[in-house]
């Protein structure tokens, strides 16, 4: 690979370090999705990435439009899950989320 | 070159405080810069047409989303500590990221340029179930929306109608006083504390 290519995949690793990170660490659920986003923008990268070396980037950015869509409405659908555990349990704690057992 | 290691800098800096901010609207506006930062990567890589999305959906409906949510629910900061100690996590990262690394990076470039088909076709003919999923996608999200919203009227509405009906002592009786001044039309009720 080039130099600059190199670099794009370093990127790719780092954010995808960062994001395993956060999801290891953090415990509020707006936070879990926002380490989720930047999960997604790693590998949104990376199949770019693969589509410039392999030659094929008009496929690697049709497989990237999906995984836009794809993950905000994993981002939607985490955020209405969050305001309503934060409804039901008052907290945005991970660890509250068995308390939605009824 | 020096603009891929500004944008490699920039990227993990805005994630890593997207992470670690206190506020979460903070976060999400850190989370907005690593958004802006990763379409300028992707026009940098030849991939003009997500670069437009990625900034107009990333950075922006994602980001009003999340303000919209953080509005929702409220600001709340995490004092406590964290699931995994910090170490622990950043060694299990690093490890998985080095696991990565150790089959990415060998990764060479092709040799013979492959002839492909322009965007619109690859994303409407050559991946048309793609979109059909996407459509699906986009449908079961806005269900799933709809869903929990409702669950949450029905949730008000059945505290409302417990607070009105009574369970199982009924109310005593309030004193009324009834004045019999003519002048009045209706009579005055005082409520004894």
């Amino acid at each position: 690979m080039s130099s600059e290519l190199t670099i794009t995949a370093v990127t790719v690793l780092c954010l995808l370090g960062v994001a395993l990170y956060g999801l290891l660490i953090v415990r509020n659920l707006f936070q879990v999705i926002i380490a989720l986003q930047i999960l997604v923008k790693g590998a949104l990268i990376a199949l770019v990435l693969a589509g410039k070396i392999s030659g094929q980037i008009n496929l690697g950015q049709s497989l990237a439009v999906t995984v836009i869509v794809a993950d905000t409405i994993v981002a939607v659908v985490g955020l209405a899950l969050a305001v309503q555990v934060k409804r039901y349990t008052g907290s945005l704690d991970v660890k509250n989320l068995s308390t939605l057992r009824r | 070159m020096f603009l891929n290691l500004f944008l490699l800098l920039a990227a993990v800096l805005c994630a890593f405080q997207a992470i670690r901010a206190r506020q979460m609207l903070a976060a999400a506006l850190w989370l907005a810069c690593t958004s802006a930062i990763v379409a300028w990567l992707l026009y940098a890589l030849g991939a003009q047409e997500v670069a437009v999305i990625e900034l107009s959906v990333g950075a922006g409906l994602v980001t009003i989303l999340f303000v919209f949510g953080i509005t929702i629910a409220g600001e709340e900061i995490q004092e406590v500590g964290s699931l995994v100690p910090w170490a622990v996590a950043g060694g299990i990262a690093l490890a998985l990221i080095g696991l990565v690394a150790w089959f990415v990076l060998p990764a060479q470039e092709a040799s013979t340029a492959v002839s492909e088909p322009s965007f619109s076709v690859m994303v409407w003919e050559n991946r048309g179930l793609d979109m059909l999923v996407q459509i699906g996608l986009i449908f079961a999200g806005v269900l799933g929306i709809l869903g929990i919203l409702a669950e949450k009227e029905t949730a008000e509405e059945q505290a409302r109608a417990s607070q009105k009906t009574p369970t199982s002592t009924p109310p005593l009786p309030q004193p009324q006083v009834i004045t019999t001044d003519a002048h009045q039309d209706t009579p005055i009720k005082e409520a004894h504390a």
